[in-house]
């Protein structure tokens, strides 16, 4: 009954696995719906654009677009490395 | 006025066809005149499905090329007196839509019909956004599985902003969920996502739960849609969607672990 209730145990793993990826996949989706189609292009070019002057990481930029009543704010963040 | 239903799920091979099919039979059984659309220029299914494919004469493409009459591209249902229904092309590429032609088409059909099913293709190109573009409602096909679920957000995401109601800023589009070849049992095991869950993440009300049946490839291969197979699981639950979809409070069936007796081992008695 033990070895059982292991593989039981086991297999119920996988759908609970895929709750989680899916929750994960879909929140981030979800915060790039209302973005104008141009953010990924943005993003690629203004990091292109640091990157002629400073070596940083894919990571260390990050950019987020808040929209309020009638504007919106496009905010860079940029993590420099030491040097 | 008609409602405009699109059946759409991003991820192909979930069952919209099927679903469009049989939702749209489902419909005129119950009285409603209904007319259902092929949007998958190029890859047309519908009529297969519906078991019309050899009366195929005009598609929605000569229409609106103003080649054929609308009237002369209906292919009028052998079973259901209220159906029509209305074939992709298998010939053109599907630039051949244009958002003025489709426009022309559902206005016309708009005065005849009670409902008009319209068959999103896959994807998230312009056949499925066509498809969706005048829905007043969006049943969103989604399997108990990944990449269906992260595809079915990702439409969602879309009709609620690429639709004419989104953009017109008219009440939004009411969005069902339709979860299909959903196996009871794998999900007792734990192997497979239940409704729940799946409701959680995509956050939108249930419309219907169609069991992984038998009866639905038994359908496909005699160009019958499933609704009409009354006996069996599939049928009854498209049957309760039907309901579902024109307000009725139907309880769910199908969605609990069935222990199978000793005799149906022994006998094999599957799903019918």
């Amino acid at each position: 009954m033990k070895l059982l209730d292991f593989l039981k145990r086991e297999r119920k793993k996988s759908a609970s696995v895929a709750k989680e990826r899916l929750q994960i996949i879909v929140a981030h989706q979800r915060s790039q719906r209302g973005q104008p189609d141009y953010m990924p292009m943005l993003e690629k070019e203004l990091l292109e654009v640091i990157r002629r002057y400073v070596q940083v990481d894919d990571e260390a930029v990050n950019i987020t677009l808040d929209s309020e009543d009638n504007c919106s704010v496009l905010e860079l963040n940029v993590t420099l490395p030491k040097s | 006025m008609a409602k405009i239903i699109v059946v759409t799920s991003g991820k192909g091979g979930v069952g919209k066809t099927t679903s469009a099919a049989a939702i749209a039979t489902g419909l005129a059984l119950r009285g409603q005149k209904t007319a259902v659309i092929d949007f998958d220029v190029g890859l047309r299914n519908l009529d297969l499905i519906m078991g019309c494919e050899r009366r195929v004469v005009y598609d929605l493409v000569n229409v609106i090329q103003g080649e054929a009459g609308l009237n002369q591209a209906l292919i009028r249902d052998k079973r259901v007196d209220n159906l029509h229904i209305l074939p992709a092309s298998q010939t053109r590429d599907k630039d051949a839509l244009t958002l003025e032609g489709v426009e022309t088409v559902l206005n016309t059909l708009n005065k005849d019909f009670d409902y008009i099913v319209c068959d999103s293709p896959a994807g998230i190109e312009r056949g499925a956004q066509l498809a969706m573009y005048f829905a007043d409602e969006a049943i969103v096909v989604t399997n108990p599985e990944v990449s269906s679920v992260r595809d079915s957000d990702r439409i969602l995401g879309l009709l609620a902003s690429k639709t004419r109601r989104a953009e017109r800023g008219e009440d939004p589009v009411r969005e069902h969920l339709l979860i299909t070849r959903y196996n009871p049992n794998r999900v007792d095991s734990g192997d497979m996502l239940n409704l729940e869950d799946i409701q959680e993440i995509l956050a939108i009300k249930l419309v219907g739960l169609i069991p992984e049946s038998e009866a639905v490839l038994r359908a496909s291969n005699q160009g019958i849609p499933v609704t009409h197979d009354e006996a069996s699981d599939a049928g009854q639950a498209y049957a309760d969607t039907v309901a579902r979809l024109m307000d009725e409070e139907v309880p769910l069936r199908f969605h609990e672990y069935q222990k199978k007796s000793l005799l149906s081992r022994m006998f094999g008695g599957g799903r019918r």
